[in-house]
């Protein structure tokens, strides 16, 4: 076996160091390249020029910008407001109903393109998470706390995996894109952001059919757990109750 | 009538440096609405943030023609830099908007109502259509689309024909809309290029030969013949790498060239399509499995006052488990 020559692998470094030093990514990346560049000695003019040459080749990834002024002037026009009204009108008696249809929902816009028609400040805290939580205590009566989080952290996560598993089917979104470039960069022709967009399909059901199936386990979790959290109020004030007599005694 | 070009560009109306300057003139655009915001935080320095950026697609091939690739690409690579320090030292801001308030928007919805999504879902299926069936319209010699980038092409279209429907409905002119876009443009900020950089990155690692040092590496651990554990490699690191650093944008480069380009297309024919998109999504994996992807899974915990931080992605974490096992095994399925 031959030495490894370790010296490109700088820029990783730098990448996973920046990244989980929490400094700006394009100051990071930029500096990863830097670093790589000089690692394997190659000079300071030409290592610029390399980056103004892959910028330039990898200009397709702006493309999604061709998409705001149509997103904007139907948010301008009320986009999320109308969003807001269908997610409130959903109608379901239960948690696990509720959010599966958000989720179904959410999915299949993200694969549109509708990426940020809902969202977590947008929709998750406002609407989603109340909705879902009111839909328990109508059934259960009072939830404890405990509850109460698992049902919004519940809600948080179907929006979170609905929009990612959704958004790399549509062709202008990032990930697409950067999938696109890269391949091209790299010397593999005949691939259209389409086909990349396509093969997100498979990953995109069966994201749908796991997270379902976890939602329609949901409601028998949370009678579990709201008759956890009774047991131990009752034994906590049990044990209240015996400690007030104790002091009542010693008194 | 599908003729064999000859020509290593045929001529299209619609060619990809004609949606490169469209997208120049938008950015531009959002430059001078950016100068006028007299009320913007960081004015100054956030338009010459996107005139930087937005000269490197307006002036970019013009200057190929006058002065040459080495002069364009080293006043692209300085830009590129000038960029990157911008955002480092926090100098690009959103600025102030013209927004009505909620209550006049959720007015405007209701009179509305569904149509708002028409010009929306019209952009997705009027690229689809016109990738799949319209791609070689033509015209004599001159092509509509780009014919090596067919779907960008029908994607400026798409959003040609979806912000005049929009025009009809909401009477919102495609002006007005441009200057809209700026809050959103501004919204999304610096990580609006860092797909770019990262692709760029990626370039930077192909002349360096980054890619076969990781080779070298992983060929330490995993045979080369195994086709699936270096699925399994491909996936598993996918998810870790973006686990580490909370972008699986940011892991792709780095795996994809060390390992599913020499391993899995070169070395055993995968095909590349399902292999980088399966890929990404197994990134997407660790995305929820990590609090570095703090916008996603630690944020909405504060948003909604939730005891445990970690709660979000405690829910998440069986979901992605189970999705990366199916990742593994679908690549393995059908990338071969």
């Amino acid at each position: 076996m031959n030495e490894i020559n370790f010296l490109p692998l700088s820029g990783i470094a730098v990448i996973v160091l920046g990244f989980a030093m929490r400094f700006n990514p394009l100051l990071v990346v930029t500096a990863a390249g830097l670093v790589t560049g000089f690692a394997v000695g190659i000079d300071f003019i030409a290592l610029i020029a390399t980056f103004g040459e892959k910028f330039m080749n990898s200009r397709q990834l702006a493309s999604f910008l061709l998409i705001l002024p149509v997103i904007a002037i139907l948010e301008r026009y009320g986009l999320q407001q109308r969003a807001k009204t269908w997610v409130a009108s959903i109608k379901g008696a239960t948690t696990s109903r509720i959010l599966s249809i958000y989720f179904v929902v959410r999915e299949c816009a993200a694969a549109l393109g509708l990426i940020n028609l809902a969202g977590q400040a947008q929709t998750v805290r406002p609407l989603l998470a109340p909705m879902a939580v009111g839909a328990a205590a109508n059934q259960y009566g009072d939830l404890p706390q405990a509850v109460k989080d698992m049902i919004g952290a519940h809600a948080a996560a179907c929006d979170n995996i609905a929009v990612f598993f959704g958004e790399d089917i549509f062709i202008a979104f990032g990930a697409v894109l950067l999938m696109d470039a890269f391949l091209k960069e790299n010397g593999i022709a005949g691939i259209e952001p389409l086909h990349i967009g396509l093969w997100a399909i498979p990953t995109a059901i069966a994201a749908l059919v796991v997270h379902l199936f976890r939602l329609a386990r949901f409601e028998a979790k949370i009678r579990t757990e709201i008759a956890r959290c009774q047991q131990q109020t009752k034994q906590a004030s049990a044990t209240d109750d015996s400690t007030t007599m104790f002091k009542e005694g010693s008194l | 009538m599908k003729s064999v070009e000859q020509a290593p560009e045929p001529l299209a109306l619609l060619s990809i440096n004609n949606v490169y300057l469209l997208i120049g003139f938008i950015v531009m655009f959002l430059v001078i609405k950016t100068l006028q915001d007299s009320a913007h935080p960081k004015r100054l320095s956030t338009a010459l943030f996107w005139f930087l950026f937005g000269s490197v697609f307006m002036f970019g091939d013009v200057s190929i023609t006058l002065v040459g690739e080495q002069i364009t690409y080293l006043w692209v690579g300085v830009s590129v830099i000038v960029i990157a320090l911008l955002a480092g030292m926090n100098m690009v801001s959103m600025g102030t908007y013209d927004v009505p308030d909620e209550q006049f928007k959720a007015l405007d919805a209701k009179r509305f109502g569904n149509k708002l999504f028409i010009p929306a879902v019209i952009i997705p299926i009027v690229t689809v259509i016109c990738t799949i069936i319209l791609d070689d319209l033509h015209l004599g010699t001159l092509y509509f689309f780009d014919q090596s980038h067919v779907t960008l092409s029908a994607l400026t279209l798409a959003c040609t024909v979806a912000l005049l429907i929009s025009w009809r409905i909401t009477k919102g002119s495609p002006l007005q809309a441009l200057s809209e876009s700026r809050r959103l443009v501004d919204s999304i900020g610096w990580a609006a290029i860092l797909p770019q950089m990262l692709a760029m990155l990626g370039g930077v690692f192909i002349v360096a030969n980054t890619g076969t040092a990781i080779q070298d590496l992983v060929t330490l651990f995993i045979s080369p013949d195994n086709r699936f554990m270096l699925v399994a490699l491909y996936c598993v690191g996918m998810a870790l790498f973006t686990m580490i650093m909370g972008n699986a944008f940011a892991a792709f480069p780095v795996m994809t060239a060390g390992v599913a380009l020499p391993f899995l297309i070169q070395g055993h024919g995968a095909a590349p399509a399902p292999l980088v998109a399966i890929g990404m999504y197994s990134g997407y994996c660790g995305t929820l499995m990590t609090p570095m992807a703090a916008n996603f899974n630690i944020v909405p915990a504060a948003l909604l006052d939730l005891k445990d931080k970690y709660q979000v992605i405690k829910v998440q974490i069986p979901t992605a488990i189970t999705l990366l096992i199916i990742n593994i095994f679908l690549m393995y399925g059908v990338v071969f």
